[in-house]
């Protein structure tokens, strides 16, 4: 039976309004890729941020490199602004080991010293393995770890997110 | 059954570009470009190959190749181990098999291999335990698989894409492993038509049956290209008389601004290096707008650090 999920769209514009307030001039978005990139372009829109839109590819710094290898298909990270001194916001679509935000987090300290970095997720599903939590959630439940919870984008740029 | 891949197509080793799939190294190709930009960062370095331990076995001398799989191996966050073993004529089998037992007993990860003798990176990759793989970095006149990836890089960044180019290779073909390696890939890959321009003494015997077109006249091989590959006249490797001297070889074979301009007009001129200048190559044209030469040498960190990548992560089982 599949489970019912809230609407990608809901949970962004929900995510949208809490991060509002904190955002500052000096505040720079980034996604980790893929589904990540997805939530921080409608964040980024929503928000009319000023600043680029960065993008994080972390399979450089998997920890779970030398069990699986390279990602077949690796993309470029994409900063394109000094993160010396910045106010980040790293953007994921679901939170779950926390090994991801730790490899981003890595990958970001390797391009310089922000001054903060806080996360927003689209969903924080449970089942941490690190000491990491979203500053912001769109949706926060637990699910089963014989489960995955997935983002999807359609061929008209709609988000979805479905359980499996 | 191809020694350089696993059981399940994977890259074990990387000896040859002989035989290697259009998707392996395509996917080669991919993963450079996304290095590409590690040497643009504050921290030149990513964290994939950290703990592992790299040997640079060089029986043959080498700058060039050695630094940038030095810089790959280290942007990679490797531990790196030059060595340059002088080696004699007697050298055989047993004695650099030693080597390499002595070297994989102090828990070698990987082998980059260059020697004088063609084969010698097969027959270590060949004796080695199962966790370690081995690059091969040019042996005798057979292969030098990464220096014809970076050229296939180079050429893809310049060109975009290889079905629609017609690319020339001029010069000694015959003691060349590096045109051996790029002849291998540019069928591969779907270049329709490679050319090879090179006086008969320069050539090995039956070089069409490799999938080019044979021009002993520099002008007429030109025309019309898109890539203009110059290689090295290596004197060294030269038993007997080739050649009647260097300078007759550039008057014909020469890569002078006046022959260039019967390529096309945004034909990129390469060259594997080192170049001996009014040899093979003008110096107006070596440091010519249409050269692509030190781009080469960048482009090479990053196809290095793809195969080493790629290697690593996929030996252990």
């Amino acid at each position: 039976m599949p489970a019912l999920l809230p609407d990608a769209n809901t949970l962004i514009a929900r995510l949208a309004d809490a991060i509002a307030p904190t955002l500052t001039p000096n505040t720079f978005i980034v996604g980790i890729h893929t589904g990540g990139v997805w939530v921080a372009e409608r964040l980024h829109a929503l928000l009319r941020c000023t600043q680029p839109l960065g993008t994080l590819d972390i399979s450089f710094y998997r920890d779970d490199f030398s069990r699986i290898g390279l990602h077949p298909q690796v993309k470029p990270s994409n900063l394109p602004v000094d993160l010396e001194g910045r106010d980040i916001l790293l953007v994921d679509d679901v939170l779950h080991s926390g090994r991801t935000v730790r490899a981003a987090m890595n990958e970001l300290f390797d391009y310089g010293r922000p001054a903060s970095i806080r996360l927003a997720v689209l969903v924080d599903r449970g089942g941490h393995e690190l000491p990491i939590r979203p500053d912001f959630a769109g949706h926060t439940l637990t699910v089963p770890s014989n489960q995955n919870i997935n983002l999807s984008q359609l061929d008209d740029g709609h988000l979805t997110l479905t359980l499996a | 059954m191809n020694p350089q891949l696993n059981p399940d197509g994977s890259l074990r080793h990387l000896l040859t570009l002989d035989g290697l799939p259009r998707t392996i190294l395509t996917h080669i190709l991919d993963t450079a470009e996304s290095f590409m930009d590690v040497g643009e960062r504050e921290v030149k370095k990513v964290p994939l190959l950290r703990g592992k331990s790299i040997f640079n076995l060089f029986f043959e001398p080498s700058t060039r190749t050695r630094t940038t799989f030095e810089i790959a191996a280290k942007r990679l966050s490797a531990d790196v181990v030059n060595l340059n073993i002088a080696t004699s004529s007697q050298t055989k089998g047993e004695a650099i098999l030693d080597t390499v037992d002595n070297l994989a007993a102090m828990h070698a990860d990987m082998f980059i291999v260059r020697h004088a003798q063609s084969g010698a990176a097969h027959f270590i990759a060949r004796n080695v335990a199962p966790h370690i793989s081995v690059i091969n970095a040019g042996d005798g006149r057979h292969s030098h698989p990464t220096q014809g990836l970076l050229d296939m890089f180079t050429i893809r960044r310049f060109k975009g894409e290889f079905h629609n180019l017609t690319v020339a290779i001029v010069g000694d073909v015959l003691h060349s492993r590096v045109a051996r390696s790029q002849i291998h890939a540019l069928t591969t890959l779907g270049v329709p038509e490679v050319r090879v321009i090179a006086p008969k003494t320069l050539l090995p015997t039956g070089v069409e049956q490799m999938g080019v077109k044979v021009y002993h006249d520099l002008e007429a091989g030109l025309h019309g290209c898109d890539v203009v590959i110059t290689l090295r006249l290596q004197s060294e490797r030269m038993k007997g008389a080739l050649l009647p001297s260097a300078q007759e070889y550039f008057k014909f074979f020469g890569l002078t601004p006046a022959k260039l301009a019967l390529a096309k007009p945004d034909a990129i001129v390469m060259h594997p290096g080192p170049m001996n200048r009014g040899v093979e190559i003008d110096s107006e044209v070596a440091d010519g707008p249409q050269s692509v030469i030190l781009p080469q040498v960048t482009y090479g960190i990053a196809v290095r650090m793809a195969v080493m990548a790629i290697l690593a992560g996929g030996t252990t089982a």
